[in-house]
């Protein structure tokens, strides 16, 4: 009898639970939303325009990378590792390498590390033009300062083409180091590249730092605390930005990185905006770090000769190697029995780690606030379904 | 002052735009289909079979070991190996691929089968403008469109042709070398054996 008066019966599905008080509104945002980066979708629960819940749903694109590479050959997963993080290959390929070089104890020649340095920052400055683009993109700034980002950065991915062949999908590098040598000219190529960067930056910088707009929408917005970055356990620009001090690069120090002399940028408010600066701070000391590398390159051969290729068999043991990404630890896990392809493959995505906080970060704002938290963040749906 | 970042941010802009008017920094961008960039060098996207000579059948390089169909990552090569032996370029007895696909719609041009290939039989190609209506035939690339003449390989790769060509020549040169001391150690201690090469061509 009083079941029909106290607790109305919800013939509505949705968030019912959360039904506190007035219309709760249930948006599903994506998978095919503009502003997602890949199919990507959220559920997100609103009470007026503010967010009340989120719950971000993926798997769109997942594509058994992991099961894939258990069943190829060891040289054979090099070309997929590519199509984890599409916006920045190379750096997927050298933490896979670097793993393989662990598990099977190989020595990388001095001008490959150079190389690999290289290359790497180069992706590191790639994408986060690319990102810094898009995020004004996302904010609303149509079109200009993603198109003067994309400018930049279609000139590092010429570089990219005229050395490994394929602008995004470069499978360039090996266990045992890199796969071709740099054509003639190619080095006087990059450092126009290199030296002409700080110019875009500054102009960059002029376009964006100061402007009020850009400001007043993400100064405060999308804030991880420092507690907070440490327990989820995300690392890369958005951990820094945060304030935690946390670059593999100085921590592990893999390569030859302990030769290089360059700070690490960290933030103070962990919001949006520290972001943005910190990743502007980055590409910044990405340039003195290639400078040095473009200083310092010996010569020398490029492959380790005792490393054999095809029909590469590890002994039977485990390895876990991991780089400082653009977006984070990137990490690979292998397992090896013995025989021609990996026994366990697990990729440790730094996307899908930094994804986690998504709903923390977005409770409390506003609809049009998600976008550029997500934005943010960073995230590649190849790296988060894989 | 407020919209002071603003202000001085669209002196960027206009120094962009007006830029583009003049520096050719600032106007990147191209009328693709009317003007076009030029190759570089490097460049790959699907795989080609690498021919001697003028007769693609004939001088086809590859010997059919079947190396790459068993190395290609996403598995887009399909080859079957010839029961019989012929010539190849260089006169020398080989096995041949009687088929030769590779499926373009599957290819992630990763260039592995290059890489592992012995016989720098195969290497990539640098076409791009391959949109077919058909989307199984069309883009099953057959032996006979998969044949490049070795001529086109040095056209589009002019540096790494060359060098493949230097080492095949010094190979060649070796191994005719090599030919000529069995025959003249044959010619010492006559044997009296009929050529092989007249026995199986068919």
């Amino acid at each position: 009898m009083s079941i029909l008066t106290e607790t109305p019966i919800d013939l509505v599905p949705g968030p019912s639970s959360d039904r506190s008080e007035g219309q709760l509104l249930e948006v599903s945002m994506g998978p095919q939303h503009p502003s997602t980066h890949g199919v990507f979708r959220m559920d997100v629960t609103l009470d007026g325009e503010k967010v009340v819940k989120l719950k971000p749903v993926f798997g769109y694109l997942h594509r058994n990378h992991e099961k894939i590479a258990e069943t190829e050959s060891y040289l054979g997963c090099m070309p997929y590792t590519d199509r984890l993080d599409y916006i920045c290959s190379i750096t997927n390929n050298w933490a896979y390498a670097l793993a393989v070089e662990k598990l099977a104890g190989i020595q990388v020649p001095e001008r490959a590390e150079y190389l690999r340095i290289i290359t790497g920052e180069l992706t590191r400055l790639q994408n986060h033009a690319g990102l810094v683009g898009f995020l004004m993109q996302d904010m609303g700034a149509s079109g200009t300062p993603l198109m003067y980002a994309f400018r930049e950065r279609e000139k590092v991915l010429d570089l990219f083409e005229a050395l490994t062949g394929a602008r995004m999908m470069c499978n360039y590098m090996r266990f045992g180091g890199c796969r071709v040598d740099v054509p003639a000219n190619w080095l006087q190529q990059a450092q126009k590249v290199i030296d002409g960067f700080p110019q875009f930056l500054d102009e960059f910088e002029n376009l964006l730092t100061s402007n009020e707009i850009l400001m007043a929408r993400t100064q405060g917005v999308g804030v991880v605390t420092r507690e907070q970055a440490i327990n989820a356990g995300i690392s890369g620009p958005m951990a820094r930005a945060s304030g935690v001090n946390y670059d593999l690069r100085k921590v592990d120090k893999y390569g030859i990185y302990d030769r290089f002399s360059f700070r690490v940028p960290l933030g103070e408010h962990g919001d949006v905006y520290d972001r943005y600066m910190l990743r502007a701070l980055e590409m910044r000391e990405s340039i003195e770090i290639l400078k040095q590398a473009m200083r310092d390159l010996p010569a020398g051969p490029i492959m380790d000769p005792n490393t054999k290729i095809r029909g590469f068999r590890p002994k039977a043991g485990e390895a876990y190697g991991r780089i400082e990404g653009p977006k984070g630890e990137l990490g690979f896990y292998l397992i090896s029995d013995g025989t021609a392809s990996p026994y366990r493959y697990r990729v440790r995505p730094p996307s899908l780690i930094n994804l986690t906080l998504l709903e923390d970060m977005c409770l409390g704002q506003n609809v049009a606030d998600i976008v550029i938290i997500l934005g943010s963040v960073d995230i590649v749906l190849g790296e988060v379904d894989r | 002052m407020l919209g002071e970042g603003i202000l001085k941010g669209l002196t960027e802009t206009a120094r962009n735009f007006l830029g583009s008017y003049v520096s050719k920094d600032r106007l990147t961008t191209i009328q693709f289909p009317e003007e076009r960039l030029p190759q570089i060098e490097a460049t790959r996207d699907f795989p080609f079979l690498v021919y001697d000579g003028t007769e693609w059948e004939a001088g086809l390089r590859c010997v059919s070991c079947q190396i790459c169909e068993k190395e290609c990552p996403p598995k887009c090569i399909y080859i079957e190996k010839s029961k019989d032996k012929k010539p190849d370029a260089t006169g020398k007895l080989q096995f041949y691929p009687t088929t030769f696909n590779i499926d373009i719609s599957v290819c992630m041009s990763c260039q592995i089968c290059v890489e592992v290939c012995p016989f720098d039989a195969i290497k990539m190609n640098v076409e791009f403008e391959m949109s077919s209506e058909d989307r199984f035939g069309g883009l099953l690339l057959r032996k006979e469109q998969l044949a490049k003449s070795n001529e086109y390989y040095n056209k589009i790769h002019p540096t790494e042709a060359t060098a493949v060509d230097a080492a095949l020549a010094e190979e060649r040169a070796k191994a005719e070398a090599k030919a000529r001391q069995t025959t003249e150690a044959k010619a010492a201690t006559p044997a009296p054996m009929a050529t092989p090469e007249a026995g199986e061509t068919k």
